[in-house]
Parts: C-alpha cells; sequence; structure tokens
C-alpha cells in the first residue's frame, strides 16, 4: 500500500493511540497539516507558542502517565521547543517530539528555517532521530514510543524532512516490535540486589524511605505503602516524588530538600539506612553532598544504571523498575515496629514550627494553598509554576492521590504552569488548579487563548505579590537587600483574561480571596484569579544554597 | 602493560572500550556526552568491529575511577551504544602508531635510520631533506623516540592515539547491566561515601 510519509507519520501516530497532539505550522510541515483531515481520530490542538506546545504535552504525560506528542515547524519552531523538551528530559517525561525540516537537499546549507535540531537537542533528549526516508518513519516512531515510555522515561525528537513527508513508500502496517541492541532496560532486579538490600533493611534501627519521580512513574505506591506499613519505614519525598505516597497516611512525613519540612530534613539526616526509591539523590534534595549523614547506609532503587554511584555510592542498588523491585523486596521484609525512631521524628516535629502563615487579613502564600486545598477538599491536580508559589503549594496542600502535584522541578521552568495545566487539563474531566506566579504567568500567558478556545475549566491563581519572589527572597538573604529586577511591573490580569474571554476576579483580601476561590470551584470554563499577596513574604524553612540539610533554618534570623 | 601505570606526570588515564551502532552522527552523540558530563578525551579510536555494523571506540579518559565508572554507565545509556566497558585494571595490550617527519641531510640519515632501528620503527618515506618515521608501540616507547627525533627537526607528526584489548582470552564485549550494578559495593570499600573528585556537574 502507498502512502506518503505525512500518512505514515499519522497512521504510526494513530497506530500508537497517541489521539492528541499539541501543535504549530510552518512551512516545512504543511505536507503533514494538509493530511489531518484524514485522521480525525487524531485532534491537533493549536497552542499559541511552541513552548507551549512541549509543556502542554509534558503536562498532559504527567497527569495521564501516557506519552504526550507535540509537533512544531523546522528553525524557530523547533528551538521554541527547546525549554519545553528539557524540562521534560529533567523530569523523565515520556514525550514524542514531532519536527519538520528543510528539504533533505537543503539540510546542510543553511536553508530557509533550518536548524539543526536533532544536534541542538542532543543532550536533552533521551534520544532523537532524523529520518532520511519516507519508509523509515514508521519504525522511527514505534522506536521512538517505546524508548520515551520504558526504563527511565524520556522525551525523544523525530526530525522529518518536508520532502520525506511527500515522499511515497511503501507502508504494510505498523511495526509491533522495535530492534534495538543497544537498548534493553532491566525492569526486573536480581536475586543478589534485592537479597543483600533486604538484609540492610532488616537490620536498620532507623530506616527511612526517600520517595522520588519514580515511584509515580512506574505506578508503585501500593506497593511502596505496602513496604512502608510492614516495617514501619516512615516515608518523606522528594520535590517530584509528592503525591508518590499518600500524604495523609500516618507514615507520611513531608518531602524534604531545600524548602521541605524541617522535620523531615532531620529525619533524613538521623536516619541509620536510606532507602531511595526512584530518586536520584539530587543536590536540591540532599543538601551539600558532602556533609548528608555521613553515617546512614543507602539502598537505592532505580531504573538507571547511571544514578547508582553518581552522586552517592550505594551499599545495595537494587536495579529495576521501582515497583518490580519492591515488589520482589517486600516478601524478604520482616513484619516489625519501632516507636522510639517514630517519635523521635514526632518530637522534631512537634518543637519546631510546621506552619509558617501570619496572621492577618492579608493572603499569604501558606495561606492561600491551604485555602485552595480546603475548597477542593484536597482531590484537584494541582500544576505550579516555579517560585515561592511551587513551594507553598509543595509544603501546604496534603497530597492524597498519585500524580496530582504536577511541577517542573529538575529545570524549574517559569511559564511551566500555564500551558502544562492545559495538557494536563486534556487527560482529565475535573478541573485542574494551577498555581501561579506573577511572573510565570507572563510568560506564556498567551495559552489563556488555546484554554479558552477549548472551553477547557482550568482554575488559574496567581499568586501575585508583585516580585519575582523568590529571587527577591535571595537578594533579601544573601544579597544584602539589594533587590535588583525583582519588582515587576503588570498588566491588569483582570482585564488581560477579559480579553482572551476567560473569566477573572481579583481579591485583595483573605475574604475577598476565599469568596473568589469559591467562585472559582463552582465556575463552568476557564477562570483567572488574580490574588494580592504578602509583597515581601519568604519561604521557610529553607536549607540555604551550599548548606546541608542538618542546617536547614527556620528563619532570618537564624542565618 | 597496566595502562594506569604509566610513569609519567600527566593525570590518571583510563581506557574505555565502546561497541557503537555504525550509524551516522554516533560519534557526535558520544563526544557531546564527554562534553556534557565534563570528562576530557585523551585520545579516542574508531574503526569496525569484529561484528557487522558495529563499531569499537577505543576512548582515553583522564579520570580517576570512580568518576570513569559515570562515564561507562552514561555511554551506556546511549541507544546507540551497545557495550561500554573500562578496561583499564586488566592486563592489556595497548598500541599506538605514529608518523613523525624529521628534516634530514643525507649524512644524518644513517643516525636516523639506526636509531628507527632500535624501537624496531620503520622508515616509510625517503625523501631529499626529510624522512618519515613510522612506529608502532605503547605511549611511552612513541614518547620516548620523539624525544630522541625531535633534535633533527620536527616537521610534523600525527599519533593515532590508542588502541587496546584485554590480554587472555577474555573479551571487552558486553557485560550485563546488572553487573554494572553489582560492583558498586566493591566502589563504596574502594572509594568511601562520595566519588571522589569534584563531579563537574554536581552544583553543591
Ligand atoms: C524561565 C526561568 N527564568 C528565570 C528563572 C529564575 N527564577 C526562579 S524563581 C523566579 C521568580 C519567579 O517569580 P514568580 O513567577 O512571580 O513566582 P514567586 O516566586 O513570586 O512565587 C525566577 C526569576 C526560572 N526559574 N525560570
Ligand atoms: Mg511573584
Amino acid at each position: 500500500m502507498k502512502r506518503n510519509g505525512a500518512q505514515i507519520l499519522l497512521e504510526s501516530l494513530a497506530a500508537e493511540g497517541a489521539n492528541l497532539i499539541f501543535g504549530y505550522p510552518g512551512g516545512v510541515v504543511l505536507p503533514l497539516y494538509h493530511r489531518f483531515r484524514e485522521y480525525p481520530q487524531i485532534k491537533h490542538v493549536l497552542v499559541r507558542h511552541e513552548q507551549g506546545a512541549a509543556h502542554a504535552a509534558d503536562g498532559y504525560a504527567r497527569a495521564s502517565g501516557r506519552t504526550g506528542v507535540c509537533l512544531a515547524t523546522s528553525g524557530p519552531g523547533a528551538t521554541n521547543l527547546v525549554t519545553g523538551i528539557c524540562t521534560a528530559y529533567m523530569d523523565s517525561i515520556p514525550m514524542v517530539i514531532i519536527t519538520g525540516n528543510v528539504a533533505r537537499d537543503l539540510i546542510g546549507r543553511d536553508g530557509f528555517q533550518e536548524a539543526d535540531i536533532t544536534g541542538i537537542t542532543l543532550p536533552i533528549t533521551k534520544h532523537n532521530y532524523l529520518v532520511m526516508r519516507a519508509s523509515e518513519i514508521a519504525p522511527a516512531v514505534k522506536e521512538a514510543f517505546h524508548i520515551a515510555s520504558t526504563g527511565r522515561k524520556g522525551p525523544v525528537l523525530v526530525d522529518i524532512p518536508k520532502d520525506v513527508f511527500i515522499e511515497e513508500a511503501d507502508f504494510e502496517g505498523y511495526p509491533d516490535q522495535v530492534h534495538l541492541r543497544g537498548y534493553d532496560p532491566v525492569t526486573i532486579p536480581s536475586d543478589l540486589e534485592v537479597e543483600r538490600a533486604a538484609a540492610i533493611l532488616n537490620e536498620a534501627q532507623r530506616p527511612i524511605i526517600l520517595s522520588g519521580h519514580g515511584t509515580l512513574q512506574s505506578g508503585a505506591t501500593d506497593e511502596l505503602v505496602a513496604l512502608a506499613e510492614r516495617a514501619q519505614i516512615p516515608v518523606i519525598t522528594t520535590l517530584l516524588g509528592i503525591s508518590g505516597f499518600p500524604e495523609d497516611h500516618a507514615l507520611s512525613y513531608g518531602f524534604m530538600g531545600m524548602h521541605g519540612h524541617y522535620f523531615c530534613n532531620m529525619a533524613a539526616d538521623h536516619a541509620d539506612v536510606v532507602v531511595g526509591v526512584g530518586m536520584r539523590f539530587d543536590d536540591r534534595a540532599m543538601g551539600r553532598f558532602k556533609d548528608f549523614n555521613p553515617q546512614a547506609q543507602i539502598i537505592h532503587l532505580d531504573i538507571d544504571p547511571a544514578e547508582i554511584g553518581k552522586n552517592f555510592h550505594t551499599h545495595a542498588p537494587v536495579l529495576g523498575d521501582v515497583r518490580q523491585s519492591l515488589r520482589a523486596l517486600l516478601p524478604h521484609i520482616a513484619s516489625t515496629t519501632r516507636p522510639d525512631w517514630i517519635r523521635w521524628i514526632d518530637d522534631v516535629k512537634a518543637q519546631h514550627p510546621t506552619d509558617y502563615d501570619a496572621e492577618g487579613a492579608e493572603v499569604t502564600g501558606p495561606w492561600l494553598c491551604r485555602a485552595i486545598a480546603q475548597q477542593t477538599q484536597r482531590k484537584a491536580t494541582i500544576v505550579t509554576g516555579v517560585g515561592q508559589h511551587q513551594m507553598w503549594a509543595a509544603q501546604y496542600y496534603n497530597y492524597t492521590r498519585p500524580r496530582q502535584y504536577i511541577s517542573s522541578g529538575g529545570l524549574g521552568t517559569m511559564g511551566f504552569e500555564v500551558p502544562a495545566a492545559l495538557g494536563a487539563q486534556f487527560a482529565q474531566d475535573e478541573p485542574v488548579w494551577s498555581i501561579c506566579g506573577d511572573g510565570g504567568f507572563q510568560m506564556t500567558c498567551q495559552e489563556l487563548q488555546t484554554v479558552a478556545e477549548h472551553k477547557l475549566p482550568i482554575r488559574y491563581v496567581i499568586f501575585n505579590n508583585g516580585y519575582l519572589g523568590m529571587v527577591r527572597q535571595w537578594q533579601e538573604l544573601f544579597y544584602e537587600d539589594n533587590y535588583h529586577s525583582v519588582a515587576l511591573g503588570q498588566p491588569d490580569f483582570v482585564k488581560l483574561a477579559e480579553a482572551y474571554g476567560v473569566t477573572a476576579l481579583r481579591a485583595t483580601t483573605r475574604t475577598e480571596a476565599a469568596a473568589a476561590l469559591r467562585e472559582a470551584d463552582a465556575h463552568d470554563g476557564p477562570i483567572v484569579l488574580d490574588i494580592r499577596c504578602v509583597e515581601q513574604e519568604n519561604v521557610w524553612p529553607m536549607v540555604p544554597a551550599g548548606a546541608a540539610l542538618s542546617e536547614t533554618v527556620e528563619s532570618a534570623e537564624a542565618l | 602493560m597496566i595502562a594506569t601505570n604509566s610513569q609519567h606526570a600527566h593525570p590518571p588515564q583510563r581506557v574505555v572500550v565502546a561497541h557503537v551502532e555504525d550509524r551516522p552522527g554516533v560519534l557526535a552523540r558520544v563526544a557531546s556526552l564527554f562534553r556534557r558530563r565534563g570528562f576530557n578525551i585523551e585520545s579516542l579510536t574508531v574503526g569496525h568491529s569484529d561484528e557487522p555494523g558495529l563499531s569499537r571506540m577505543t576512548i582515553v579518559v583522564d579520570g580517576q575511577s570512580a568518576q570513569v565508572q559515570q562515564v561507562e554507565r552514561q555511554l551506556f545509556k546511549l541507544v546507540d551504544v551497545v557495550s561500554a566497558i573500562d578496561i583499564s585494571e586488566r592486563p592489556l595490550v595497548a598500541r599506538e602508531l605514529a608518523l613523525i617527519k624529521v628534516s634530514c641531510t643525507p649524512q644524518g640519515r644513517r643516525d636516523i635510520i639506526a636509531l628507527a632501528d632500535v624501537f624496531r620503527a620503520t622508515v616509510v618515506d625517503v625523501a631529499d631533506a626529510s624522512v618519515i618515521v613510522q612506529v608502532l608501540g605503547d605511549e611511552d616507547k612513541v614518547d620516548a623516540l620523539l624525544r630522541l627525533l625531535r633534535p633533527y627537526g620536527l616537521l610534523e607528526l600525527v599519533r593515532t592515539g590508542r588502541v587496546a584489548m584485554v590480554r587472555g582470552s577474555g573479551t571487552s564485549k558486553p557485560v550485563p547491566v546488572s553487573e554494572i550494578a553489582r560492583r558498586a559495593e566493591e566502589e563504596r570499600a574502594q572509594f568511601g561515601r562520595r566519588p571522589d573528585g569534584a563531579l563537574p556537574f554536581a552544583s553543591d
């Protein structure tokens, strides 16, 4: 059966069940857009900026667990994707990115809108392809989806020259197998590793589990709960691990790291055995590596062999899919109780504040996050930007369902909050709540048009402190109050939203804010809330840059 | 010889052998990874391997072995890399080839030929005012001959960089990934809690 490259690509996407694409057209992908009508099962969502397409595909993937797909034209279209690709790469998000390129005989000649996007994305994709024949499209797409969604997940880019979309080739159906001799992730752990880890864990007096994004990625929440309960191990999460272990569970002890809870950082620092589950011992989570709990033995469950021993040498690595590893580990683990250790953590918790909300009528970050939690009964999917509001959203919501907290952790990409919420909303019917910075919102707010067009019931709550708050906090604490370029002039967010046809409300007090949240909750369709917050509030506690977890401070005076 | 036992002052070097898919762009992927992770390539040679469609790379890197384990594992993660293994701790045959062009007068030629003989090097080109000496051996040998030839007037030099193979019937063929993780315990015993030396990408 003869098909042209564009048709083969669409056949392949349809066969993958990739029925949602976030994209933006341009010259070299016109042969592809020409064929979309023939494939009504594939929905193309037109964004307003390619960065939005990448973040939307990412948000969709994070909310659904499926592979997100985005599409852009060559040159500027492709380069506009780069921030979104890197964001997905840093957080191991399964994503397939399709780009067009100039016709084959123009490649390498600096043709109009030629960009070497496979070269550019070499270090920020799990793998990428430049497909030089129509007959190679289907195998490349098959491999791309396979690589993106297995092992340690990640973005895979497929670059297709314009004339390859037009070229005809025999298409005998979508391949059902891949042949990749250099790619065969280990998913089932070895008995030896499991037994060694179990032996250490069974001897532990003060064990702690540090659960990361891998727990969510492999769907291991139930297994993790089972392990924690059997051996009575307190569980703390990394930022991206949030919602991988229900925060209303008795053994849940919040999240660790630079703005993690005080007791949580102390518990990590006093444990005698640290069990990393699907996490990579990142510096923002661990503090100064050299001084992270020097006496603890480390057990590390991860699917990526390169993470074993990268930042810490491990006493017992367990290489494999985290869910499989936990399953294998469980029968070896003795059931036990450890009231002393748990009491120790509870005591630290009791002696240190866990609530940094100031009294008053003004809206603070902690108050607003808790108010949103209350309004949504802690059930909403929360998407955040990057900055202070992101940290408060991590600290004050109390997540109980996997994939409930969606945030750019590794790259820390401001502007993620608007398009990622859009993508997440395509994965679910229940309204998505997006906790936005006034800075981040201005980076990608053009996607309000896309949101309005699709009548997506997203609730955008702008934490409007008039500052690049997190940067201001650092200038205050570490650069002698020397504020430079952090006070933000802003548009009238209400009018801005209304210009896009989106309902918007403004609130300046707690009473008004609570009313606005109620109204947003009941609203049909998208809504933007401009909530005026305390301008110069700081996020506490904090591990100062370069400090150890044991040096967590709870106020500016302690610095 | 064991490559790490070099008497020279240069930093410790490790030899990593990688088998990679023979595809366009593979070299760029490998090079990009080294650059991105901040590892210094001392030399890199590529050629066909005994398996069709697979190229063999011999990569000599500066670094402590703990860091090179990262190189090995990061390399292995590349989809086009079928195997990557640090063979430095094993008995190796390591060789490089150099072509050395020196200027010489007809009278001086005899001295150069005599020198070459001592090193079992061969003179592969003779012109009126120059000769090309070809030498094969480990780096120390090439360095030594080079030092002796330099006073004659070095016109041009090309060195292939090291190729290496494990002695005996062992090979540098793929090891199972689980093997890599299993070595973690030894590493910890050997290096302590943290990989020695600041990893270039760690941000503390
Ligand atoms: C794209 C991008 N540029 C710059 C930064 C650096 N940065 C980190 S937090 C922050 C301030 C964010 O301000 P805002 O969105 O208003 O959130 P707030 O901290 O005030 O809650 C900045 C500029 C970043 N993370 N991402
Ligand atoms: Mg702000």
